[in-house]
This record gives structure tokens, sequence and C-alpha cells, in this order.
């Protein structure tokens, strides 16, 4: 094998491919070899590793060095100075939000040092379409041991006694769902890996896969082994087309080793995996609809019992395990249960990954143990909020989950803590908003997507989020009346109760966490026409500040609608007939000049 | 490539552990080249091919190869540090690839420091 001093680890996960990072592959590649490094320097393209919106991003091993927002044009100075001579770049840092110090190596950059990485045990250290990198860290190890050393009982068993419950949402522990599988004499089995992820503003799935396939392949296989399947699926949509390239690949390269197929390490144990593309519909997520879809049916729900694990997927005893779930498993039978156990808390052991996304400094990937507090999500790893706004809430669970005040920022995260302050962990999408959002707008947008995703089977989810959108629509408006909030709480308990499947059953969540944790600004919107967070555009109103305008002329140019008049170096004014509230004159004024006012219009 | 079978992870681990190493940032050892200006007009890069052909030929994996800027000292270049693992750092001077390798045989892979080649124990502060 060749030998190398160094490798370049080049995220290119689909985030960083949209913003270049097949570009600065080129690059790369051609500075190297102008320098005479290519027999020295090798570039290794990885998936997501690190702090997903400042893409591109490259890791330098062995001196664990990161680079942010890289250009094209950095490229030629970055490998002369670091790859040749042996410096690091420091205008390429990432920057220390508060000190606002370049933080060279990433292991101490504060978004890093605080995660703990299971599911993402192997994030941007392997190439994840080479299967021999993945062995070199420890793959396939905890499935050569329970080929030969466990019976699928123990395995089961093992699962149960690590704690581990699934992370796509609900909660469920995993050991107890097999053993329903395992112990159902109906054949043949089926294990179904859920990776159709739905949630706006969650990528969690998306990144596992790409960054690492084979831990996602070899997770099923010990699922499998234990509940008995001998065929499996993987259900992704069409959206995600850099992960099914990749998982693809892997396969592939797992079925040449013999990993999948036929009597895999001679244990007299079959399995192989078929990748089934979703279209993309957010109901699909759900099993009982994703069944449906893998039977060529509509996907629509049916109900439960039966559950899948009795009549699954061509009424056959079936599993469904989310990708994050399943890429638990090699650590688990690796290190024993014993050990995942002792991670997080009484009862939401080991890690959760979340997709840290909003207003928030490093938004990005992030693994942390069961039982960390929101506050040190949001302040530690997160970096908190830019541009000096204040926190105003959190959205877990996309969706079906709901917002979490302030107040409530030292919760500790886990299954139970989410579900009693009116939100749920879901699969991981965690959406950080300022002081700038508003609570109503934000219900309306989550009721607005799910009203779209309803299949329409149920009336009550069919016509309850049609309502509740209407109402919704009516208070950021300005026509909302009194008895709104009540209204909309009952329309909401009735969607939760009489629709049959989880998308009806949690979709009101965002409404009735709002309501409970923000009323205030419910009844602001209705009784007093005001939008505290000014956001509503029918209750607000720009006017510019007579004395801080200078009469630059700039908004009155730049005003899309010509509502801005006022002669040079005078005072300017805003005519509000014309005024379509676009934000413009915010944007370019230089001397904060435009004023957003809001139930104060005459 | 025909069916694994389970002593078969071993091997192919084996084969990519020099590779895992460099990324992990890991080693029992590290070789630190000197490469400023000064230090590649004195010849640094033939020092780095030098170790990169060791321990290429005697497939040493856990052994990390790495670069720095000019260590100050100008005169003395090419310059290498030798880092063994709860082992202080060794600088040595006035290099050849000559002499590179033969620091490489007695003090990386045995543990005997080269002491006529070498100027002091310790390593430049970065702030």
């Amino acid at each position: 094998m060749k030998v190398y001093r160094t490798n370049v680890m080049l995220c290119t996960c689909t985030m960083c491919v949209s913003v270049g990072a097949l570009a600065i592959r080129k690059r790369l590649e051609e500075e190297i070899k102008k320098q005479n490094l290519e027999d020295e320097i090798q570039v290794i393209l990885t998936g997501s590793s690190w702090l997903c919106t400042r893409g591109p991003t490259l890791i330098v091993q062995p001196d664990d060095v990161v680079y942010q927002f890289l250009k094209e044009e950095d490229i030629p100075h970055l490998v002369e100075e670091h790859l040749l001579k042996g410096r690091p770049v420091k205008s390429l840092m990432y920057v220390h939000p508060e000190t606002l110090y370049p933080i060279e190596k990433l292991h101490d950059v504060p978004f890093y040092r605080d995660q703990r990485l299971i599911a993402l045990w192997n994030r941007g250290i392997i190439d994840p379409d080479q299967i021999d990198e993945y062995i070199a860290r420890d793959g396939y190890k905890a499935l050569a041991k329970v080929l030969k050393d466990m019976t699928p009982a123990e395995v089961v068993q093992e699962i149960a006694d690590a704690g581990l419950r699934g992370r796509g949402g609900a909660g469920f522990p995993t050991g107890r769902k097999w053993e329903f599988c395992r112990s159902n004499p109906n054949t043949p089995k089926y294990l179904i890996c859920n990776a159709d992820e739905g949630d706006p503003g969650a990528f969690m799935d998306r990144s596992i896969i790409e960054a690492d396939p084979h831990s996602l392949i070899e997770g099923m296989l010990i699922a499998a082994y234990a509940i008995g399947a001998s065929k499996g699926y993987v259900y992704i949509r069409i959206e995600y087309p850099l992960a099914i390239k990749r998982l693809i690949s892997a396969t592939a390269q797992a079925r040449e080793y013999g990993l999948l197929g036929e009597d895999i390490f001679g244990s007299g144990f079959d399995f192989d995996i078929e990748i089934f593309r979703g279209a993309g519909a957010f109901v699909c997520g759900e099993e009982t609809s994703l069944i449906h879809s893998i039977e060529g049916r509509p996907a629509e729900p049916a109900q439960k019992p039966p559950f899948p694990v009795q009549r699954g997927v061509f009424g056959k005893p079936t599993v469904i395990n989310n990708v994050e779930t399943l890429t638990n498993l090699p650590r688990i039978i690796n290190f024993g249960a014993e050990w995942f156990a002792a991670i997080g808390t009484e009862k939401s052991k080991g890690t959760k990954v979340f997709s840290l996304a909003g207003n928030i400094n490093n938004a990005g990937l992030v693994e942390v143990p069961m039982g960390i507090t929101l506050r040190r999500i949001v302040y530690d790893i997160g970096g908190g909020i830019p541009n000096g706004k204040e926190f105003k809430a959190v959205q877990t669970g996309g969706p079906s989950g709901g917002v979490i005040p302030k107040s409530l920022l030292d919760l500790p995260v886990d299954y139970e803590r989410l579900q009693e302050a009116g939100a749920i962990m879901g699969s991981g999408g965690l959406i950080v908003m300022d002081e700038d959002s508003c609570m109503v707008d934000i219900a309306k947008y989550f009721i607005e997507f799910t009203k779209d995703e309803s299949c329409g089977r149920c009336t009550s989810c069919r016509e309850g989020l049609a309502a509740m959108h209407e109402i919704l629509t009516n208070i950021c408006e300005g026509r909302g009346k009194e008895g709104d909030i009540e209204l909309l709480e009952e329309l909401g308990e009735a969607t939760k109760e009489a629709s049959l499947c989880g998308l009806g059953k949690t979709a009101p969540n965002p409404v009735l966490s709002a309501v409970r944790h923000f009323r205030n600004e419910y009844v602001a919107h209705i009784r007093d026409k005001k939008c505290p967070a000014k956001v509503c555009k029918a209750l607000i109103e720009y006017e510019v500040d007579k004395d801080k305008c200078t009469g630059c002329t700039l908004c009155a140019r730049n005003c899309p609608s010509q509502a801005i008049t006022g002669g040079k170096k005078k005072p300017h004014s805003i005519d509000r007939t014309k005024c379509i509230k676009c934000g413009v004159c915010i944007d370019v004024c230089k001397f904060d000049a435009i004023l957003v006012t809001t139930g104060e219009s005459p | 490539m025909s069916k694994l079978k389970p002593e078969d992870l071993a091997k192919i681990t084996e084969k990519v552990k020099r590779t895992m190493l460099l990324r992990e940032g890991t080693g029992r050892a590290k070789v630190i080249v000197h490469m400023g200006t000064c230090g590649i007009a004195s010849g640094a890069r033939a020092i780095m091919s030098a170790l990169m052909k060791e321990i290429e030929e005697r497939n040493i994996k856990d052994v990390i190869l790495t670069t720095s800027s000019c260590a100050g000292l100008c005169s003395r270049e090419p310059m290498i540090t030798v880092e063994v693992q709860d082992q202080p750092p060794v600088k040595y001077v006035d290099l050849t690839p000559d002499k590179a390798k033969e620091i490489f045989a007695k003090h990386v892979l045995s543990g005997e420091i080269v002491k006529e080649y070498a100027l002091a124990f310790g390593s430049e502060r970065v702030p």
C-alpha cells in the first residue's frame, strides 16, 4: 500500500458539494501536483464531518487542522503554506465567536469538543467508498462476534440491556420490538431501515449514510440476525442522490466481500439488502404507510394493531428501525451493553444525533449524550445566537414536535423530559429561533407543511389541519377573534385523538406547544392586532426615523414599489399605501433610520 | 476478492493501519521536518523524501511524518524534530538524507538518541 505523510480530508457531503467542494478538490489536486507533493499527500473525500454551514471545509491529518469557507483562490496559498512548508493558515480557520481568536485544531473547536460520537463514530475519518477503511475502524467486527459467539436471543437481550430506544422519534425500546418479531413463528421475516427523513431542517440520516454507509449495513446485519430476517430494505427518499449512490457502492463492496449474500462469514446466515427509493411523501416516514409504499400500494397508514412486527410488509413480521438506531448497534456489540447503558439518563441511554439549524452560529450535525441540557447544545456546542440577538425558543421534532421556551433552557434532553414540555425528541431536528421569530407565524408554517403532506385518509387530519391553518392565517393577517385560541386547542386535541397515524397524531403539536408557552403572543395578535416579533406583515408598518435619516436617497432608489419619497439631504417618508413591507429599505439603510412598528396603525 | 472469513478482518485492518493512525493523529512517534523557506533552500525536501522512503521500505505503520515551519535557527537547517511518545522532543540539525536515515533507524525505531547530530531537547514554543 502506498505511503502518504498527510491526508487532506475534504468534506463532500451534499451541502459542501453544493457550495463548490468538487471545484476545491480539483484545485487541491492541481496545486499538490504543482508543488511535487503528489507522492506525499493524498486527498480523501469524506462525508459530513463537522460544521455544515461553513463549507467547503477540510481537515489536514495528522495535524488535526481544520479549514472552513474555502474558496478556489485560497487553495494555492494553503497548499504552499501548510502542506509544503508546514505553516497552518490562520485566516482560513474557525474563529472563536467570543475571543475572535482562530482555533487551529479540530478537537479544540468547542462545537466538536463537547460531542460524543457513537452513531457518527467514523464521520470525517474514513472514505465512505472504501470498505477496507471501515473495516480498519473495527468494522464488521461486531457482526463476526454475533455470528460466531451469540444466539439471536442473546443479541436481542444485549440490545435490551443496553437500553437502546428507537431514534426515529417515538423512542420505543429496540430490544422489545425485536423480541416481538424474533418470537413470531410466522416466516419469512423482514427488516426495514427507515431512511425517509422528511422533517424540514433535519439531515441526520442523510449525513450518516453519506459519511459512513457501512455502519448502517453492519447494523442491519446484526438486527436481521437477531430477528431472523434474511431480506432487508432501506427505504430512502429519491431526494438524497448522494446518500443513495454511496449506499449502492457500499452494498456492492459488502457483497463482493461476502458480507451480504449467502452464508455470511461461513455461519449459515443469509441476508441481503434492497434499496427502495421513496418519492418523498412525508407520510411515508410513518411505518404502515412505508410498508404500503414498498408493497406498491398507495402510501396511506393502516390501523395499529396489528403492528408491523405482527403483520408487516407482505403480511409478514417486520421490524422497522431508523438509520441512527441501526448505526448504534455495531458499537453496542463491540463495547457491550453496560458501556452503552452508562451513557445518558435513567430511561434514555446513549447519545442522540441532532441537526442543529436556524438562528445559531454553529449549525451542523451534533451527537451528544442524552440528558445534556438545551443550554449546552445551544450555547456551548452551537456557539449561541448570531448578531447578538436573544434566544427565544427551540423547536424539536420538526412538524411533529413543539417549541421549548427560554425558561426551559436547562431542561435535560431525553424522551420523557421533552414530552413533558409538550415537544418530542423526534428524529433529531433542532431549530433554534431568536427574538425576531413570531410564534404564530412558525406554527402556521408547520401546520401548512403537515396540511400539505396529510394523505387525506382521516377526516380529522385532512380537515382539522386545514381549519387550523385557516385560523392561524387569520390571526397573522389581523382577522383573529376572541375564542380563536380555544378553538385551536380544541381542534388540535381532536385531530390528535381521531387520526390514525403518527402524522395526524402529532401535527397539532407545534400549535399546541406554542399556545402553551407563548399564549401572550397569540393574545397580542388577536386582541391588540400586534405582532411583538414584527414578522406578520399585516400587523406591522414601516416608517422613517426623521432624526436619523440623512436623506441619502439610498432607500428610495432601492424600494421596489417606489413607496419612499424625499429630496436629497432631506428626511424621507414612506407611503403606507404603496409599501409592500419587503424590508429592502432596512437592509440598505446605513443609519438605522427605518423603523418597524406594530399595533400603532391609524 | 473471495468471501471474507472473520480472521480476514484483522489482515485488512493491518493493511490500512498506517492510514488510519495518520487520520487519528496518533502514532508511537512523530518526525517533524522543518520546511520553512530556509529549510527547503538547504535541502529539507530531500530529507523528507529520504524519510518517506524509509517508512515505505521498512513498512513502518506507527510513525507519523509531518512538517512544521522554520524553527528559528535558519543557519542550522535542514532540521528535524523527533517526538517519541512520552519522551521530550529532540531537535537534530545540519542534516543530510543519510544522517536523517541514521536518526530514523536509531532514535525513531530503537529509541537511541543520536547525540552527535542533536541540538537540544525541547521544542520551540508557539503561542
